[in-house]
C-alpha cells in the first residue's frame, strides 16, 4: 500500500495499530491526523468520505468497536487497538446474515428503496442506521428520523431513507412481504 | 461468442420501478469521488482567500510559506499570465451589461471575502495548508456593499472603476412583444374599479450545498491533459478552458467522475478549476485541490437573493387583467457564467398557469462585494412561481373566496392546450383541474379546512393553515434558438450515441452528465425498450470528454426531455440501419420485415433475428448486403423545438403556535403532471428530494452576511440543511398528460418539488395567521419572524436581523438558530 504524505509526515509521529474492516494495520501518523484522513489516505479506505469540517453532515460515520462515530471527529490515535469498520467491510465483518447479493442488510434496503441518490452521503447514512438498528431493532419513524439527525442528504428528502430503515428493520425481524409493500408506500 | 436471447414480448422496461444501477457501488463505497483520485507524484494545492469582502492588496509576501517544509510553490497572481485564463460569462443580457474582468487569482483588489489571492503547492494537502497560513497578505479595506437594497442606491460600488454597480436592465413587455396588452393600462383600470395587489418579496440567498465539496485534479503529463472536476458540466467546462487559455480543446481532456450532487451549484466554471489547470501545466506534475465545506459555503455560488416588486391588477370578481414584476436580483461580485441569465430564466414564468392579458417583466442585475450567484435548483423558476402563487392568494382573500377556486377562475383550461402564453411561450399539455381535485382528494382538502374553522372558532394557540401552489414551469433546456434569440453564448441540445458490441451488449453514450439522478438506469430502460435487449445489457457511458465527445451536461431539468429523445433517435437508427441486413439474413426482403418484442422477424413465419444475433453477425462481417458497412452504431443530435411545462398541484397544512412562532408540518400532499413516466422510483426521489429544498427555503435556509460583508452562515453549523429530524413523509402522485415535444412524452422532474413547495408552505403559514391581520411572512418562518408577525404586525423583520444570531451577546454568543419542528408520526 502506498504510504501518502499526509500521514506520515511531521516530526512527533505516533505508532498507533488497529483493525480496520477485518484487517491488522499498523502506521506511525502525526497526531494531529483524523480518524477519517487515516482510513482515506493511509489505508485508502475512500469509501468513505469528508462532507464538511464541524461535523455536522456525518458522510464520514464509520463503528468505532461497533458503534457509530463522525471519524472527522476522531483522532487516529484515539483509535489505536480498536476495531473500526467502514461502508468497505460492512458486510463482510457484520455477523448478521447477508442478503444473497453478498450486501448487509441496510446496504439492500437503501438500494431495495431508493435510498439514495448521489450516494455521497450514503456510507455514513448506512453505518449509522446499521448502528440505530443495533440499538433499537424496531424504532418507530420518529426514532428513525431522530436516530439519524446527524447525517445530512441533500438529495432525497429523507422520505425514502426513513423507508429504507424501515424495510431492513421489518426484514430483520422477521416481517415478510416487505418489498410489496415498500414499493406502494414509495 | 454468444449473442444475448431478445427480450420477451411482454416486458416493457418504461414505467417499470427498476432499482438503480447505480447503486450496487454508492451503498459499498467502491466510489470514484474526484477527491479519491491519487496519481504518483501528484502535488496538493491550498487556496489563500481574502477575509475582507473589498479590498485594495498592498503586498503578499510568501517567503515564510515558501520555506515551510514539503512546499513546491506559493504563487499570487502577479505570477500567472493570460495561460491562466478567465472564468467566463456565457449569459451576456443585454449588450449594455456591466461585467467585471473575473480572473481566477485576485491581483490589486479582492471584491468579495473568499476570493482567492495566493495559491500554495506542496507535497501534501496538510502541507499545503499549513504554509497557506503563512502566507501574509496585507490589505487596505475598502467600503463594501452588501445588500441588494444599499447597492441599487450606487453610494458605495462594489467595483468601483465600473461607476455604478447595476450590471444589465432587461425587460420583457407584453405590448411591446405583441403577446398581450399594456400592463400600465390594465392597472391603471384595476385602480378605477379592480382590485389591485402590491407586494414585495425577498427571495433570501441560498447556498447549494452538495454533499460532496468541490474538487479538482489535473494530470499534465501524456499527450492530452487530463482534468478530473466534480462538475455538472464536463463539456462546458473543456470549452471554457480552452477559450480562455489557448489549450487547444483537443488537447484537453474533462472526467465527471462520481459527483456528489449539484442541484445547479457544480454548473460553473470555477476558479479553483482554472488554478489547478495552471498550476498543473506549470508544475508538470499531477494537481489536486479538495475544498473544505468552509471555503465551499463562502466560495461556491450562492443562489436567489432577488428582492420582487409586484404589482397584480384584476376586476373586482378576481379575473386577473394584469403583471407587472420589477425585479432586482444580486449578482454578487462577478457576473457568473450564467449568471444574470438566471432572473431572465424566471421572466417567463411569473404568469404561470393563468391567462394574463398583460405582464411586464424588469430586471435589474446588481453586483455587489459577495459570493456571486448562479443557478440553485430551478434557477429564477422558484422565484416567479413563489411572487405568483402568494400573489394567488392574496387576490383571493381580496374577492373572498378560496384559493384554490380564485386559480380555478383563471387557470388556462385543459382544452385551450396547446396554449400561447402572454410571455410568448406555448404550453404543450396539462390539465390543472385534474391535478387538482386529485390532490384535493389525497390531502383531505375539506376536512382540514373545517379543522381549522374549528380551531379559529376556539382561539386555539395553535392555528392550522392550508398552503396551495398550483405550479408550472419550463424544463428542458433548450431550444438553441430561443437560447440564441436571448443571447445566450451556447446551444442547448444533447447528443446521443448507441454502440453494439460483438456480444451483443449495448453501450450507450450521452452528453448528459448524471450527478444523483439515476440517468444509468432510466436511460438503460430506454434502450432496453427501444432495441429489445435486457436492461442489464446496457451500459451508459457518460461523464468523460474522450468518451462522450459532445455534450451540453445536465441542468436545468433536461436531460431525460432532451438527452432522451436524443437517445431514442440514437436507437431508432440503430434498427434502420440493421434492417436491410436482418432482410439479407433472413433471405426475406425488407418489406416483409417487422421489428417486435426486440426481434426482426418475417412477417407470417417464426423466422427472425434479435438486434444481439445481428451485431454479432455485422462484427464477423462475413455476409452482409452488396455496399453495406460493417457498422451498427449510430449517433443522434436532438434540439428540442419546444421547452415542455411539467405542472402540478401541492397542497400543505401547517401548525402554527400563535404564542411562540413555532411552526410545524402537519401534511404535504402533490399531485404532479410531468407526462409520462419513465421510472417511477427514480421520479419519487427526485420529488421528495425537491420538495425538501423548496421547503427549506421557506423554513431554514438563509446566506447571511453581516454589513462588512463577512458570510455569518458560513458552515453547516450555521447554514440550516434541514434533517430527518425536521422533516416528514409526504404523498406524491401523479397525473398523465404526455408532453407533445418529444418522442417519449416526457417531462422534467428534476427541480418541479423545488419550484412548487416554497410558496405552498408560506402560503400556509400565512393562511394559519389571517385572523390575526397577517398577509407575510418572510422567510425563511424562523419563529422569530412569525412571532414578530403576528405580534407587531410585519412581516417578520428584514432578513439580516431576523437571521440566525451567530456571535450575538443577546444568545450568550452560541450561535444557536431556531429551528421549527419536524412532523413525525
Amino acid at each position: 500500500m502506498a504510504k501518502n504524505n499526509d500521514v506520515w509526515q511531521g516530526d512527533n509521529m505516533t505508532r498507533i495499530s488497529m483493525r480496520v474492516d477485518g484487517m491488522k494495520v499498523a502506521d506511525d501518523v502525526e497526531p494531529r491526523t483524523l480518524l477519517v484522513q487515516y482510513l482515506r489516505e493511509g489505508l485508502g479506505k475512500t469509501g468513505t468520505v469528508i462532507g464538511c469540517d464541524t461535523s455536522n453532515c456525518g458522510a464520514c460515520t464509520v463503528h468505532l468497536d461497533g458503534e457509530s462515530v463522525k471519524s472527522c471527529n476522531v483522532l487516529a490515535v484515539q483509535a489505536d487497538g480498536c476495531e473500526v469498520t467502514t461502508i468497505e467491510g460492512l458486510a463482510e465483518v457484520s455477523t448478521g446474515s447477508t442478503t444473497e447479493s453478498g450486501l448487509h442488510p441496510v446496504q439492500e434496503a437503501f438500494r431495495e428503496c431508493h435510498g439514495l441518490q448521489c450516494g455521497f452521503c450514503t456510507p455514513g447514512m448506512i453505518m449509522q442506521s446499521v448502528d440505530l438498528l443495533n440499538r433499537n431493532p424496531q424504532p418507530s419513524e420518529e426514532e428513525i428520523r431522530e436516530g439519524i439527525e446527524g447525517n445530512l442528504c441533500r438529495c432525497t428528502g429523507y422520505h425514502n431513507i426513513v423507508r429504507a430503515v424501515q424495510y431492513a428493520s421489518r426484514n430483520a425481524t422477521g416481517q415478510s412481504g416487505a418489498r410489496s409493500e415498500e414499493v406502494d408506500a414509495l | 461468442m454468444t449473442a444475448v436471447e431478445a427480450r420477451p414480448d411482454n416486458a416493457t422496461e418504461i414505467g417499470r420501478d427498476r432499482r438503480r444501477k447505480e447503486d450496487a457501488r454508492l451503498i459499498t463505497g467502491r466510489t470514484r469521488w474526484t477527491d479519491n483520485i491519487n496519481l504518483p507524484g501528484m502535488l496538493h494545492l491550498a487556496m489563500v482567500r481574502s477575509p475582507f469582502a473589498h479590498a485594495n492588496i498592498t503586498g503578499i509576501d510568501t517567503s515564510a510559506a515558501e520555506s515551510s517544509e514539503g512546499v513546491v510553490a506559493v504563487l499570487s497572481a502577479k505570477d500567472f499570465d493570460e495561460s491562466l485564463g478567465a472564468c467566463i460569462n456565457a449569459w451576456p443580457i443585454t449588450p449594455d451589461q456591466k461585467t467585471p474582468d473575473h480572473p481566477p487569482i485576485a491581483g490589486d483588489r479582492v471584491s468579495f471575502a473568499g476570493e482567492i489571492v495566493a495559491v500554495v503547492a506542496a507535497r501534501s494537502a496538510a502541507a499545503a495548508r499549513d504554509a497557506a497560513e503563512m502566507v501574509e497578505v496585507d490589505y487596505e479595506e475598502l467600503p463594501a456593499v452588501v445588500s441588494l437594497e444599499e447597492a441599487v442606491k450606487d453610494e458605495v460600488l462594489a467595483h468601483p472603476d465600473l461607476g455604478t454597480n447595476k450590471s444589465a436592465l432587461w425587460v420583457f413587455d407584453s405590448a411591446q412583444a405583441g403577446t398581450g396588452g399594456s400592463v400600465d393600462d390594465a392597472i391603471s383600470t384595476a385602480r378605477q374599479d379592480g382590485i389591485v395587489i402590491e407586494r414585495t418579496y425577498r427571495q433570501q440567498r441560498l447556498i447549494p450545498a452538495f454533499m460532496e465539496p468541490r474538487s479538482v485534479v489535473c494530470d499534465p503529463t501524456g499527450e492530452q491533459i487530463t482534468v478530473w472536476s466534480a462538475t455538472q458540466i464536463p463539456h462546458i467546462l473543456r470549452f471554457a478552458l480552452a477559450a480562455t487559455t489557448g489549450v487547444p480543446e483537443s488537447k484537453i481532456r474533462v472526467i465527471a467522475p462520481d459527483v456528489g450532487g449539484g442541484f445547479g451549484g457544480k454548473l460553473q466554471q470555477t476558479p479553483e478549476e482554472m488554478l489547478v489547470f495552471a498550476m498543473a501545466r506549470r508544475l508538470g506534475k499531477p494537481v489536486k485541490y479538495t475544498e473544505t465545506r468552509s471555503e465551499s459555503l463562502m466560495a461556491a455560488h450562492h443562489g436567489r437573493d432577488q428582492i420582487q416588486k409586484l404589482t397584480l391588477s384584476a376586476t373586482k370578481d378576481g379575473q386577473v387583467t394584469g403583471l407587472k414584476v420589477e425585479l432586482d436580483a444580486n449578482l454578487g461580485a462577478y457576473v457568473a457564467i450564467v449568471g444574470g441569465g438566471v432572473p431572465v430564466l424566471g421572466a417567463f414564468m411569473f404568469n404561470a398557469i393563468y391567462k394574463f392579458p398583460a405582464y411586464q417583466f424588469n430586471c435589474q442585475t446588481v453586483l455587489t462585494n459577495t459570493a456571486w450567484t448562479d443557478a440553485y435548483r430551478g434557477a429564477g423558476r422558484p422565484e416567479a412561481t413563489y411572487a405568483i402563487e402568494r400573489l394567488m392568494d392574496e387576490l383571493a382573500v381580496e374577492v373572498g373566496v378560496d384559493p384554490l377556486e380564485i386559480r380555478e377562475k383563471n387557470w388556462i383550461n385543459h382544452e385551450e392546450f396547446p396554449f400561447t402564453t402572454v410571455a410568448g411561450l406555448t404550453y404543450d399539455s396539462g390539465d390543472y383541474a385534474t391535478a387538482t381535485a386529485k390532490a384535493k382528494e389525497m390531502f383531505g382538502y375539506d376536512e382540514l379546512r373545517r379543522e381549522q374553522a374549528e380551531r379559529r372558532a376556539n382561539n386555539d394557540p395553535v392555528q392550522l393553515g392550508i398552503g396551495v401552489s398550483t405550479f408550472t414551469e419550463m424544463c428542458g433546456l433548450a431550444p438553441s434558438r430561443v437560447l440564441g434569440s436571448l443571447d445566450y453564448g451556447a446551444g442547448g441540445w444533447e447528443h446521443a450515441q448507441v454502440r453494439l458490441t460483438p456480444t451483443g451488449k449495448v453501450e450507450v453514450i450521452t452528453g448528459a452528465s448524471a450527478h444523483g439522478q439515476g440517468h444509468e438506469t432510466a436511460f438503460s430502460q430506454i434502450v432496453a425498450d427501444r432495441l429489445g435487449v435486457p436492461f442489464e445489457d446496457v451500459e451508459v457511458l457518460h461523464g468523460d470528454t474522450q468518451i462522450a465527445a459532445k455534450g451540453y451536461d445536465t441542468y436545468g431539468s433536461r436531460s431525460l426531455v432532451v438527452g432522451g429523445e436524443a437517445l431514442v433517435r440514437a436507437a431508432d437508427k440503430v434498427l434502420e440501419k440493421a434492417k436491410p441486413i436482418a432482410a439479407h439474413l433472413l433471405e426475406a426482403s425488407v418489406e416483409d420485415l417487422e421489428f417486435t418484442g426486440g426481434k426482426w422477424t418475417v412477417k407470417g413465419t417464426d423466422q427472425g433475428m434479435s438486434i444481439g444475433e445481428l451485431s454479432t453477425a455485422v462484427f464477423a462481417a462475413h455476409n452482409l448486403p452488396d455496399g453495406v458497412e460493417a457498422n451498427l452504431d449510430s449517433e443522434a443530435t436532438f434540439d428540442p423545438e419546444n421547452f415542455n411545462f411539467p405542472h402540478g398541484t401541492h397542497l400543505c397544512a401547517m401548525e402554527v403556535d400563535t404564542e411562540t412562532g413555532q411552526v410545524k408540518m402537519r401534511k404535504y400532499v402533490c399531485c404532479d403532471d410531468i407526462g409520462n413516466i419513465i421510472n417511477p422510483l427514480i421520479v419519487a426521489g427526485q420529488v421528495h428530494g425537491g420538495l425538501v429544498q423548496g421547503i427549506a427555503q421557506a423554513l431554514w435556509e438563509d446566506a447571511v452576511y453581516d454589513d462588512a460583508g463577512t458570510l455569518v452562515s458560513g458552515s453547516f453549523v450555521d447554514y440550516l440543511l434541514p434533517t430527518a429530524a425536521d422533516t416528514i413523509s409526504f404523498d406524491i402522485d401523479h397525473t398523465t398528460s404526455p408532453s407533445t415535444t418529444n418522442t417519449l412524452g416526457t417531462k422534467g422532474v428534476g427541480e418541479a418539488g423545488t419550484i412548487a413547495s416554497t410558496p405552498a408552505v408560506v402560503n400556509a403559514i400565512v393562511d394559519a395567521l389571517r385572523p390575526m391581520g397577517v398577509n407575510d411572512v418572510a422567510m425563511p418562518c424562523t419563529p422569530e419572524r412569525v412571532w414578530r408577525a403576528i405580534n407587531e404586525g410585519s412581516a417578520g423583520g428584514g432578513t439580516t436581523d431576523a437571521a440566525a444570531p451567530h456571535f450575538d451577546p443577546s444568545t450568550g454568543m452560541s450561535g444557536t438558530a431556531d429551528r421549527p419542528e419536524g412532523d413525525v408520526q
